[in-house]
C-alpha cells in the first residue's frame, strides 16, 4: 500500500476542540439573548447550560459571533435576567 | 469445552470467551436468547462485563460506539426491525471507525409480520460500511465471533463487523460445537489496544463538522479499511487454524470446485443445504461445485473471478431481494465477473420469510439452470395458497379487481 493510502486509511473526524471550528454560527440567529446586569446574580447557570460555550465565565457576556440564539440560557436563568430579542433584518 | 446448545447461546459463550467488556442490547425475536444468556453469565459472575439495557436499538448502537471509543471491547446483537432501527447509527459506527462486533440473527422485515429467516435485514444495511459475514453452522458462529475482534481491531482495518446467522436454522437449533475457554482464546486474541480513546486529560472532538474540502477522504478511508480487511481475514483464518485446528474458509469457502463445470453460489445455512445437493449431483456424474460466500462485505471479487474462471454456468441463490432489480448476491456476483468470466448466470430466490429450502429443490433447479431451462430470475416456489386467497377474496369485496362474475 502506498504511504498516501496508508495515511488516508486513518482519516476520521477526530479534531481539536477549538473556538469557531464550525464557522460563524452566530449568523444563523433569529433571537439574541440580552442580559440585564441588574437582575443577574452571577449564579453561572447560563454558563453551565450554554451548549455552544458562548458565555464567558468571568463577565457572563454572550459571544454573538457564535451564539445560535437557542434560548436555553433564557429558559434556565432563575432571575429572568436573559431576554430573547428578535434580530433585525440585515 | 464441547456443548450441545442453541446457536444463540453459543454466540453468547463466544462473546464471553472473547473477553467482551460492554454489551448494550435490546431484545428482539429471534436474537433474544443471545443477550439473555449474556445477562445470565454476568449475573452468575461467569462473565466480567457491563450490560447496558437500553431503550431501543438506535441507543444500543450509540452505546456500542461510545463504549468502544473509551477503549473497551464492545458487543451487541440484534435482528430484522431492530437492525433497521439502528440504520443511522450503523453508518455512525463505521464513520467513526470503531472495531465493534455485532451478531445479527437474519430475519424477514414486515409487513406481513414474520419472525423467520431471510437475509433482507442485513442486505438492506449493505452500504453502511460494516464488514458482513454469513455463517453456516453453530461452530462457525462461535469461531467467527472470536476471529471478528482480531479482524476489526487490526489497526489497518478498524471498521465494525456484523456476524449474520440464520434465524431458527442456526439461532434456535441445538447442535454440538466446541467453545474455546477464555485462556485458550487469550493465546489467540490479545487485549484490545486502541489507537486513541476518549480521555478527559487529552480532550479531542470526534464526529464534528467536516467541510466538503475534507470530507471525501474520511469516506475513502472506510474503503481502505475494507480493502485491508481482505488480507487480515485470511491471515486471521490461518492463525485460528494453527491454534484451534478449525477452518471455515476465507472470504469464500469453495466446495468441490477443482474440476467443477457449474457452480452454485449461496450464503448462510442455505449453502450448507446446497452441499447436500452438490453431493447428489456429483453422484449423478454432474460436475457441480459450491461457492459459499462468507463475506458479503468486503465482497470477494478476486476470489470469484478466479474460482469461476472456465465455468459453463452458475446459479446464485438469494434469500433476499433488491426490489426493482434482482437478488442482491446475484447483482454483486455478476458485477464481480463482468469482463472477467463469461458464464451464464441465473438467480434463484428462495427461503424468503423462513420458507424451507430443501436440497432436493436446489438440486432440481441446478439441473434446470445448467440446461438453460430456468428464467434468469426465478422465485423458486411461488404459488397461490389458501391464505393468499383470503386476500383476493377481500379485494373482490371492495371492487372489480378479482370479480369474476
Amino acid at each position: 500500500m502506498s504511504k498516501e493510502n496508508e495515511e488516508l486509511g486513518y482519516m476520521t473526524s477526530v479534531s481539536r476542540p477549538i473556538k469557531g471550528c464550525a464557522g460563524d454560527t452566530g449568523e444563523w440567529r433569529v433571537f439574541r439573548p440580552v442580559k440585564d446586569a441588574e437582575k443577574c446574580n452571577n449564579c453561572l447557570l447560563c454558563w453551565v447550560f450554554c451548549p455552544e460555550a458562548c458565555i464567558d465565565k468571568e463577565e457572563l457576556e454572550v459571544d454573538y459571533q457564535y451564539c445560535k440564539g437557542c434560548g436555553i440560557c433564557a429558559v434556565e436563568c432563575p432571575t429572568g435576567a436573559m431576554t430573547m430579542i428578535k434580530e433585525e433584518k440585515r | 469445552m464441547r456443548l450441545l446448545e442453541t446457536g444463540n447461546h453459543m454466540v453468547a459463550y463466544a462473546a464471553n470467551s472473547a473477553h467482551v467488556e460492554v454489551v448494550p442490547a435490546y431484545p428482539i425475536t429471534p436474537q433474544t436468547q443471545i443477550i439473555e444468556e449474556i445477562a445470565d453469565l454476568i449475573a452468575r459472575g461467569e462473565m466480567d462485563a457491563e450490560y447496558i439495557p437500553v431503550e431501543s436499538e438506535h441507543s444500543a448502537c450509540a452505546a456500542l460506539v461510545s463504549a468502544s471509543l473509551t477503549g473497551a471491547r464492545a458487543f451487541s446483537a440484534t435482528s430484522s426491525h431492530g437492525l433497521a432501527y439502528m440504520h443511522e447509527m450503523l453508518h455512525y459506527a463505521a464513520g467513526i471507525r470503531v472495531p465493534v462486533v455485532m451478531a445479527n440473527v437474519n430475519r424477514a422485515l414486515g409487513p406481513g409480520w414474520n419472525i423467520w429467516c431471510d437475509h433482507q435485514d442485513s442486505i438492506s444495511q449493505r452500504d453502511t460500511g460494516w464488514l458482513q459475514v454469513y455463517v453456516a453452522s453453530h461452530q462457525e458462529a462461535v469461531d467467527t465471533v472470536i476471529q471478528a475482534y482480531k479482524i476489526t481491531e487490526d489497526s489497518s482495518v478498524l471498521v465494525p463487523m456484523m456476524i449474520n446467522l440464520d434465524a431458527f436454522v442456526i439461532s434456535h437449533t441445538y447442535m454440538d460445537a466446541d467453545i474455546p475457554g477464555r485462556e485458550e482464546v487469550d493465546s489467540f486474541l490479545p487485549a484490545y489496544k486502541p489507537l486513541w480513546r476518549l480521555d478527559p486529560r487529552k480532550p479531542v472532538t470526534h464526529g464534528s463538522v467536516v467541510y466538503p474540502v475534507d470530507f471525501s477522504e474520511t469516506r475513502q478511508s472506510i474503503q481502505i479499511g475494507h480493502d485491508n480487511a481482505r488480507g487480515v481475514i485470511k491471515s486471521v483464518a490461518a492463525e485460528f487454524k494453527d491454534v484451534f485446528g478449525r477452518w471455515h474458509g476465507e472470504l469464500v469457502e469453495p466446495y468441490l470446485m477443482d474440476d467443477a463445470q457449474f457452480a452454485i453460489v449461496a450464503m448462510g445455512s442455505m449453502a450448507a443445504e446446497a452441499k447436500v445437493a452438490v453431493n447428489a449431483l456429483r453422484r449423478q456424474g454432474r460436475k457441480v461445485g459450491l461457492l459459499r460466500v462468507r463475506f458479503f462485505r468486503p465482497f470477494p471479487n478476486d476470489e470469484l473471478r478466479e474460482l469461476c474462471a472456465g465455468l459453463e454456468g452458475l446459479m446464485v441463490i438469494d434469500r433476499d431481494y433488491s426490489y426493482g432489480n434482482t437478488g442482491a448476491l446475484f447483482t454483486e456476483v455478476k458485477a464481480a465477473l463482468y469482463g472477467h468470466v463469461d458464464a451464464k448466470a441465473t438467480n434463484l430466490i428462495v427461503g424468503i420469510g423462513g420458507r424451507d429450502v430443501t436440497h432436493q429443490m436446489i438440486e432440481e433447479m441446478t439441473i434446470k439452470s445448467w440446461a438453460g431451462e430456468m428464467a434468469e430470475v426465478t422465485w423458486g416456489d411461488s404459488r397461490m395458497s389458501p391464505a393468499h386467497e383470503v386476500t383476493t377474496a377481500i379485494l373482490a369485496e371492495f371492487g372489480e379487481l378479482f370479480d369474476k362474475d
